[in-house]
């Protein structure tokens, strides 16, 4: 796989698919607008993405100050806290995330990095990104119904979710899903195109063990997606016509509905075991393009290839297997028959081990490296110990005794921050920062960026690692407020304010990444094609930024893996993937 | 080299945190210590893998920096080391997964000789049910629950007629007695917590859920509800009195069962208007209220929140305060009716009389006030009508004096911190919501807006429902 074990023999193999082709439109419309390529459909994903997640910034800020200085802000009361609460965290998860990673970074560097034109099917990509922003615009458009965006708690447990009590109730539930029903729709046509790219579209040369990590980790969160996504689908028509049409899929008789229709014989759990079912795969949907691109930027930045490649694809593809056999440890308290515990605590601990492998790796990957402290490996690094961090709490809630005090307590939400908002979000980060140049042609400010890493990393440490804490006193999450609760020590309070003055300040450095990425892309230094000196294809486009069609004439030829960094006896420490073994150039 | 001191002084750090961080388990009250124990080997196997491998990294990076003269070592893997750490790795998880799926054995099952107490749930607080002397809980349904029912018993069922029904938010367990309880929910999921107990379990519409516990000290122990249950989910709080078996015995025993409370006598109005006549001097002839002695409209309220005030005052609850100066002067006369009887005379009598208008006296932006009352509407009602199942009396027509300065009371916790105060205490917490002054008069400009006519239309159609 590497270069010591390369025939110099070896023959690319034919073109297996043939050339594409693809509609190159004049207009600025064309181009920008409505535009099939992938590169500039990412952009618009990102961009999409950023916007809507500086609104669940804002939201996390009305939370906190509620809680940090409780009874000062007379414009938040509990329907407002609530509120924050659920859109914060469904922006964040999906819109956000899941979006930035797979319609961002999906479109951007899957046909890059496999060598191909574009995405196989560019037009129901264009359209996926269409669904995509009509999605945040229905979400959006919550905020502004009457009686607001719905408090339900982002996942939007019946029968709360759709019953009087609940902020929200009266619109904001119905945009809720309707938004989400529109995104999976959406995500579907992206997602059947990612995939059927990485496996119909790769360049001559490009095997599967030859994939960059990145293609990896994204075309298994895909698959994941693809997989899981319907799930919520369903969950959510079966909640909407629980709403709307009087059904009772999620309801039992109960007191305190609206309608004045007869509900019985539903089950709430049942929605909590599809929500679920999507729910624990999506930590991994975000997860694993995070693990993929992390890996690049490590192997990158150290100049060395990254340790035990095969392992870390066939972790990925455990973890994405497993991934869907532990949902219902979101529910060791949820009244489901108690005796699921012993399953899924099982399931739970055994997916700790492919995941524990991936650290192992990674740090390995470090050691005996030649470590360039660039921002791309600072907020790797700050990715590894976040994700260290979150990953062995969750090792208290996978097992189901230990999860019965902590869960719905702050200890949960410490533990889900650090492994699935932090630790992704870091990554996003540190492929903005490595890639950017690729996409712009200009390189961002290193010293902007440098505040924007130091103060991201401590003050998100400093905001989710003392929650742990006060979730093992037993706060409970989602108040509004605590009053005088006889178990919480008054200290607690402190540590509140503290949180949100940290939250304010965190938030403050992301404006300022804002500022650096408009400000580089005018000023910044010129990049050149290949500024990381890196292997992967993306780097070795005549012209950068790419154009539509990313390659020249003729699509290049892949002669190795990724990651032949510091290979011994080699002039350069880097091969770039199609460089042919010939044309090496070796030390006399 | 910065990011690996950053990375040392972190993990060091975080580890100390740990042994000194001020928040640690509530004082364990049950006998789950087993889950403490599993708690504790989480703490020292995740601990000791998590300084470990953050301070390799850390050496790593200071070891292996950057450095021109020198190139990095090309090894694509290594299947020794990689199954080593595989292996190990196992067997860390294993040490973590088996004590706690023996825990869990246990944890699923009820010693045969555990007392059964129901906790139902329900839009924001809690009620228990005791099985009577046959041991067993009656029949429940939803669709049974009204005023005169409300844990919604099937009248048919005789299991049912001697369930000991606790209509308050507190409620006393025996030391040293393993309990099971059996969880329920009229409206949306909730769930049952109580810290020093560590066990807790949602409580779901449609099915009964249970856990178990032995509580093992005596004293008094909040619980909360831990799943999102709507606006007032954070004010949904309850008292568990765990105490001596006699003690226990003793309280149950003065606690009604179904049977009981469905043959206890109506309150009658026509013995309620002899009572009547010492609350005439202060709050009027009908009722109406009168400002010059400080005292509120009584007509229009419900019997059942007249009578738990009466109680209250009666027992102290409320108007104890010394900043509760009105509130003082309303307890001698609480005190002087007779007993239970002649409160809920008294209580049916003043449900007769007239509902008339009361004056405006307060001055409030009544716009700003509607944003405010969303939270109100909860309980109350949209129009301030009360609502009964929310033990949330009527607002709409009150004096507005009289709401400003009870409203101040509950924000300051002049009224309703007294723990017998069942829902006064869910006050306190909602009224924190007015941080001003301003606040107050608003929301009651607001309440006054809330006219009459509906409001009653709408009492009259959920009595009907109910």
């Amino acid at each position: 796989m590497g270069e010591r074990e390369y025939d110099a023999s070896y023959q690319a193999p034919p073109a297996e698919v043939g050339e594409m082709e693809l509609v190159h439109p004049r207009t600025f419309i064309g181009k920008y607008i409505w535009s099939q390529d992938a590169k500039v459909i990412a952009v618009q994903y990102m961009l999409t993405a950023t916007a809507i997640g500086l609104v669940a910034l804002v939201l996390s800020l009305v939370m906190r100050l509620q809680l940090g200085f409780p009874n000062t802000f007379s414009l938040i009361d509990p329907a407002e806290y609530l509120q924050s609460v659920s859109m914060h965290g469904m922006i964040m998860v999906v819109y956000l995330l899941t979006a930035f990673f797979l319609g961002g970074f999906g479109n951007y560097l899957i046909p890059l990095m496999c060598g191909a034109r574009d995405m196989v099917f560019p037009y129901l990509n264009m359209l996926s990104y269409w669904f995509y922003l009509a999605s945040v615009l229905i979400l959006a458009a919550g905020f502004f119904v009457p009686g607001g965006a719905s408090g339900a708690g982002w996942t939007l447990y019946p029968p709360q979710a759709i019953s009087e009590g609940t902020p929200g109730v009266d619109g904001g539930i119905i945009t809720m899903l309707v938004s989400l029903i529109v995104f999976i729709a959406g995500f579907t046509m992206g997602g059947l195109n990612y995939v059927a790219t990485v496996l119909q579209a790769r360049t001559r040369g490009m095997t599967l063990m030859r994939l960059p990590l990145t293609v990896w980790g994204i075309f298994m969160a895909t698959v994941l997606a693809l997989l899981a996504f319907p799930a919520l689908f369903v969950a959510c028509l079966m909640l909407l016509f629980d709403r709307l049409l009087g059904t009772s899929f999620f309801l039992p008789e109960m007191l305190g509905m609206t309608q004045e229709m007869a509900r019985e014989g539903g089950s709430p759990i049942l929605f909590q075991h599809l929500f679920w079912f999507f729910g624990h795969p999506e930590v991994y949907i975000v997860a694993l393009p995070a693990f993929g691109i992390v890996s690049d930027l490590i192997a990158t930045h150290a100049r060395k290839n990254i340790f035990g490649y095969r392992m870390m694809v066939w972790a990925l593809i455990m973890i994405g297997v497993l991934s869907f056999v532990v949902w219902a440890h979101h529910m060791f308290v949820s009244g489901m028959n108690p005796y699921f515990g012993f399953l899924f605590a099982t399931t739970t601990l055994i997916i700790a081990v492919p995941t524990a492998i991936k650290v192992y790796n990674w740090v390995l990957t470090l050691w005996r490296g030649n470590i360039h402290f660039t921002l791309p490996m600072l907020f790797a690094i700050g990715f590894l110990f976040t994700f260290l961090n979150g990953g062995l709490s969750g090792l208290f809630l996978g097992n189901v005794t230990v999860d019965v005090p902590l869960s719905d307590t702050y200890f949960v939400v410490g533990h889900f921050h650090m492994v699935m908002a932090v630790a992704p979000i870091l990554v996003v980060f540190g492929a903005i920062y490595h890639w950017y140049p690729k996409i712009t042609g200009r390189m961002l400010d290193e010293t902007l960026g440098k505040i924007h890493f130091w103060v991201t990393f401590l003050g998100t440490y400093l905001i989710y690692y003392p929650m742990h804490f006060i979730g093992l006193e037993g706060v409970p999450r989602r108040y509004y407020a605590y009053g005088e609760t006889t178990f919480i020590s008054e200290s607690v309070q402190t540590l509140n304010a503290v949180i949100t003055v940290a939250a304010l300040v965190v938030a403050a450095a992301q404006l300022l990444f804002l500022f650096n990425l408009v400000w580089s892309y005018y000023r910044g230094r010129e990049a050149g094609p290949n500024p990381w000196h890196a292997t992967t294809l993306e780097w070795q486009t005549a012209d950068t930024p790419p154009p539509h069609g990313n390659f020249g004439k003729e699509l290049p030829v892949v002669y190795r893996w990724p990651y032949d960094y510091s290979v011994p006896g080699v002039k350069q420490d880097f091969i770039p993937q199609n460089v042919p073994p010939q044309a090496v150039e070796r030390e006399p | 080299m910065a990011i690996a001191i950053a990375l040392i002084v972190l993990a060091v750090g975080s580890v100390a945190f740990f042994l000194v961080s001020p928040w640690h388990l509530t004082p364990l009250a049950s006998n789950w210590g087993t889950i403490d124990l599993t708690i504790s080997i989480s703490f020292w196997v995740t601990g000791f893998v998590f300084l470990a491998v953050s301070l390799f990294m850390a050496v790593a990076l200071i070891r292996y920096r950057y450095n021109a003269q020198r190139r990095s070592h090309y090894e694509p893997e290594n299947k020794k080391l990689e199954a080593w750490l595989t292996g190990l790795t196992t067997l860390g998880v294993a040490a973590l997964l088996a004590p706690g799926l023996f825990v869990w054995g246990d944890f699923v099952s009820v010693p045969e000789d555990a007392q059964e107490v129901e906790v139902v749930g329900q839009q924001w607080h809690w009620s228990y049910r005791f099985p009577g002397e046959d041991g067993a809980l009656g029949r429940t349904q939803v669709g049974l629950v009204g005023k005169d029912n409300p844990f919604g018993i099937d009248p048919n069922d005789p299991d049912g007629q001697d369930d000991i029904l606790i209509q308050s938010p507190r409620v006393m367990l025996p030391v040293d007695r393993p309990v099971r309880l059996t969880l329920r929910s009229n409206d949306v999921i909730h769930n049952f917590m109580v810290a020093a107990f560590r066990a807790k379990m949602d409580v779901v519409p449609g099915q009964a859920s249970f856990f178990w516990f032995t509580p093992t000290r005596t004293g008094e122990y909040e619980a909360v509800c831990a799943e999102l249950c709507g606006i007032a989910h954070f004010a949904m709080r309850g008292k568990v009195q765990v105490v001596e078996q006699a003690t226990f015995d003793e309280w149950l025993a003065d606690q009604p069962t179904f049977a009981e409370l469905a043959q206890r006598p109506p309150g009658d109005p026509e013995a309620g208007a002899e009572q009547f006549a010492v609350c005439v001097t202060c709050h009027g002839a009908q009722g109406q209220g009168q400002q010059a002695t400080n005292a509120p409209r009584l007509a229009g309220l419900d019997s059942d929140y007249l009578k738990r005030q009466l109680k209250n005052f009666r027992s102290g609850a409320r108007g104890e305060h010394e900043a509760d100066r009105f509130g003082q002067q309303m307890r001698p006369f609480a005190v002087s009716l007779d007993d239970a009887q002649a409160i809920r005379d008294l209580a049916a009598y003043i449900e007769t009389l007239p509902v008339e208008p009361t004056p405006p006296t307060i001055v409030g932006d009544a716009e700003r006030g509607k944003r405010l009352y969303r939270t109100c509407a909860s309980c109350h009602g949209a129009r301030g009508q009360g609502r009964h199942a929310f033990n949330a009396p009527r607002l709409a027509g009150m004096n507005d004096w009289y709401l400003v300065r009870q409203l101040q009371h509950f924000r300051e916790g002049i009224r309703g911190r007294h723990p017998e105060d069942l829902y006064g205490n869910q006050m306190v917490d909602m009224a924190q919501i007015l941080v001003d002054d301003a606040a107050l008069r608003d929301v009651t400009a607001y309440i006054r807006t809330l006219s009459e006519a509906p409001a009653l239309a709408d009492a009259a159609r959920q009595s009907a429902e109910e």
